[in-house]
């Protein structure tokens, strides 16, 4: 610690963020239905979004019986099995984890972390989950339209999207693609509010530099979105406008069932280059607020602060800017030029050391620290394993000589799992052991929580590494019945079996963790304001669950970073932001 | 996708900037104290509603940038054919200058404190840009009469999606203009109307100056320039 002239303090001027008008719920109804408060947001945001993403993890299970058990079961055909990845890619990736992270956890702990009574824009916060929901209801609703949901890939790729081969062609794309701009018409309004609230609310003395690193993961991330989604955006209209009005977008000149259509002269290309302009960014929109929360749980359950702080920090903000300059390595068999393909590479494999620097430092940042085993440790630690082992395979992915062979196979649908996946889902499930405490005052019950942990850790591994020995070997990925073929050994078949068994085990080590949830709630151990030690703000409130404002009467000052722990010389092993310097306290004798 | 890319790496260089400006190499962990040691880190200024609306702007923009990058991308396959502009297009965006004209008329009269002019301005604003969407049908009605349909031709479906993106933009901002004007009505103070008044001037701009660059795009006026350009980047 450097000595600053504290007396300064003395006569600080009022809060220089002035006081907002809170809109004050007047019935039930506003309080928690058509609430304005970003908790009850957040909330709203989580539950919706783990309901769809339990509707995808059993499309996961109706897959892996039939790759597992092929011909068994009857009521899984071939369109069926499309439909099932489709949908499954599609809410695990937008409606599962963006929302999750920029939704739920970003209403939630933006104004918290930052010393906010709310966000910016209450009204139009609350307009962006209503929106939300009406994505969901209307991507939902596809399981019920005639001819089912739309079987094209989560891709979307045109022109096999909208072509009547492809199962959903009359109700199932439409569905989708509206549910998609929905979606991303609610997301602008949410995401305008978590940048202009990190950019405008935050407290006295929270500079940017003192931000936790979840605020500038979720913060980066949004930004990111906001510039991103609207290339889905496009995408979408465009390829409705191919569908419903008959332009040809991306419809090149096609023969159907022997009758020339009416489209012609589309490029397919054109999709690809727009959709993975979104579809790149998005892996990092869902990487970087992991990034961030679980640097803050690692710096919390191994007391000891985040190492390279900085570095952090502008490894964020790098990847962000990196990751718009990739898409197209998602695209080295489209036929695109050599050179591209070079660029594209290059680009892709720089970003490998603003995401190893990240790596560097959580593991320091575990060196010697006074490490906790606590639940949310444990996917800390289960997260940087596996990212470490998904980022591996990218860089023969990010190859393109390496990649052309790969394509299509299993062994990017393990890359993929492993790195967006289970990755950021170990964060989700860290970050909920973490927060419930804050979220309902109650802590979850820790021999469930382990036992979770390690169904779930264990389990994805033995789901996912055999995986890539499969797609080594060449077995293709979205195929219904991979059948008899000369390349295939018969203990591939064998693997496969293994592979379903194991992910229904997973699954029902996810039910121990949503019987925990519920239990919890009400039989669980009170945990008080700050269970775990922790020195950012939102530990800091004066009630648990956090009332209405967050701050009772006066907003928070912040006088440090967000990583004093074990603080040689302090009187605790952590020293929270809010906390005046020790001479401060000497001379006034209390906090301003 | 040159457009997109393009405006990518302004907003960079905005972001950037401003990250320069944020002590972004400060030591965080060496400096414990009041906000009043670090000046010029806190919050800007500006009222949230108006970083907002920037912030929205950048999304607007990376919008439109993104269907003019579809827009140059398709525009090289065979099967284009340029569809002729109708005249009414030239009065549509008379129409829509009017529109800003009148809005910052609005906007320097709330900076002199006088609400007549705020009220003429807003309404004549709001007026003219109910003009401009009209004009805009009635641009479709003669094109579709004449036999551009839109799905006839790839241009002709860019034309008719594009003009819709921008004429929804449009009517999204009537609404907050008729939202500024009900402020006005039930006789909000200056100060609370100088705000909005602001950001909806502020938007009418945004939305006209999208507006001319689709139609230079439209009108294929600016296809030499992007020629040049499309020449200086290979």
């Amino acid at each position: 610690m450097v000595d600053v002239p504290y007396d300064r303090i003395a006569d600080v001027p009022p809060a220089e963020v002035p006081e907002v008008e809170l809109y004050h719920p007047k019935s039930w109804w506003t309080q928690y239905v058509f609430s304005q408060d970003a908790k009850v947001i957040a909330i709203q945001y989580s539950l919706t979004a783990s309901a769809i993403g339990l509707v995808a993890l059993v499309l996961s299970w109706l897959m892996r019986l039939q790759l597992g058990f092929p011909g068994t079961f009857s009521f899984i055909d071939a369109n069926q099995y499309l439909q099932f990845i489709t949908m499954h890619g599609m809410i695990m990736v937008i409606y599962l984890l963006t929302a999750l992270f920029l939704g739920g956890f970003g209403n939630y702990l933006i104004p918290l972390m930052v010393g906010a009574r709310d966000m910016v824009f209450p009204y139009v916060n609350m307009l962006s989950y209503w929106v939300y929901l009406l994505a969901v209801v209307v991507l939902a609703s596809t399981f019920f339209v005639p001819g089912g949901p739309t079987g094209a890939g989560w891709t979307l790729y045109p022109p096999q999207a909208i072509l009547s081969g492809t199962p959903g062609q009359d109700w199932g794309i439409v569905l989708m693609l509206a549910s998609l701009i929905l979606f991303i018409i609610g997301f602008t309004m949410g995401g305008l509010n978590y940048v202009v609230t990190v950019l405008q609310a935050r407290t006295r003395g929270m500079t940017l530099m003192r931000l936790p690193l979840t605020v500038w993961g979720i913060f980066t991330a949004t930004v990111m979105a906001l510039l991103a989604f609207p290339a889905l955006f496009v995408a979408s209209v465009m390829m409705l406008f191919d569908r419903l009005l008959g332009t040809s977008f991306f419809m090149p000149a096609l023969v159907e069932m022997g009758q020339q259509m009416k489209y012609g002269g589309g490029s397919p290309i054109l999709f690809q280059h727009l959709f993975w302009f979104f579809g790149h960014p998005e892996v990092y929109i869902v990487a970087l607020p992991a990034f961030g929360i679980v640097s803050d749980l690692i710096s919390t359950h191994a007391r000891k602060n985040i190492f390279g702080y900085r570095m952090m920090v502008w490894a964020i903000v790098g990847i962000g800017a990196l990751s718009f300059v990739v898409w197209a390595h998602h695209m080295y068999v489209s036929g695109m030029h050599p050179h591209f393909g070079f660029f594209f590479a290059t680009t892709t494999l720089i970003i490998a050391i603003p995401t190893a620097i990240k790596v560097y430092n959580w593991v320091l940042t575990l060196w010697r620290g006074d490490i906790h085993l606590t639940v949310p440790m444990l996917f800390a630690l289960g997260f940087i394993i596996t990212f470490v082992n998904g980022g591996l395979t990218g860089l023969f992915l990010g190859n393109v000589v390496v990649d052309v062979p790969l394509s299509d196979t299993m062994f990017v649908v393990a890359h993929f799992h492993m790195v967006m996946g289970v990755a950021p889902i170990m964060v989700v499930l860290g970050a909920i052991y973490h927060w419930y405490p804050k979220v309902t005052g109650r802590m979850l019950n820790d021999v469930l929580g382990k036992f979770h942990f390690w169904v779930t850790f264990l389990g994805a591994y033995l789901i996912f590494f055999p995986m890539h020995y499969l797609g080594l070997l060449g077995i293709p990925r979205r195929y219904h019945d991979i059948g008899e073929a000369a390349f295939i050994p018969s203990s591939a078949h064998t693997l496969n079996a293994f592979i379903t068994v194991v992910a229904l085990t997973v699954g029902v080590a996810q039910m121990v963790f949503l019987f925990n949830l519920v239990w919890s709630l009400f039989k669980g151990r009170p945990s008080g304001g700050n269970p775990w030690r922790a020195t950012t703000l939102e530990w800091q409130t004066p009630e648990t669950p956090p009332g209405h404002g967050n701050w009772g009467k006066e907003l928070p000052v912040v006088y440090r970073w967000a990583y004093d722990y074990s603080v040689p010389g302090a009187a605790q092993d952590f020293i929270p932001q809010n906390q005046p310097p020790k001479a401060t306290r000497a001379v006034q004798g209390a906090a301003p | 996708m040159s457009a997109i890319v393009l405006f990518m790496a302004v907003i960079a260089v905005i972001v950037g900037w401003w990250l320069s400006q944020q002590r972004l190499t400060a030591k965080p962990w060496l400096e414990e104290g009041s906000i009043d040691d670090f000046p010029g880190t806190g919050a800007m200024t500006l009222p949230a509603a108006k970083i907002g609306l920037g912030v929205f702007l950048a999304v607007a923009t990376s919008l439109f940038a993104l269907f003019i990058s579809a827009y140059s991308m398709r525009m090289n396959m065979v099967d284009w054919r340029t569809l002729p502009v109708p005249g009414l297009l030239w009065f549509n965006t008379g129409v829509l200058v009017l529109s800003s004209v009148a809005l910052q008329w609005a906007y320097v009269a709330a900076h002199r404190n006088d609400m007549d002019g705020v009220i003429v301005g807003l309404c004549a604003g709001a007026a003219s840009a109910v003009t401009f969407l009209v004009g805009q049908l009635l641009a479709w009605q003669q094109l579709r009469s004449a036999g551009y349909f839109v799905a006839s031709n790839p241009a002709n479906s860019f034309f008719y999606m594009i003009t819709a993106a921008h004429g929804l933009h449009l009517m999204g901002g009537l609404v907050a203009l008729g939202r500024t004007t009900a402020k006005v009505w039930r006789g909000a103070e200056m100060p609370q109307v100088r705000l909005s008044v602001e950001l909806c001037t502020i938007y009418w701009h945004f939305l006209l100056l999208v507006w001319l660059v689709l139609l230079g795009l439209l009108t294929g006026w600016t296809d030499d320039f992007v020629d040049i350009c499309r020449r200086l980047l290979t």
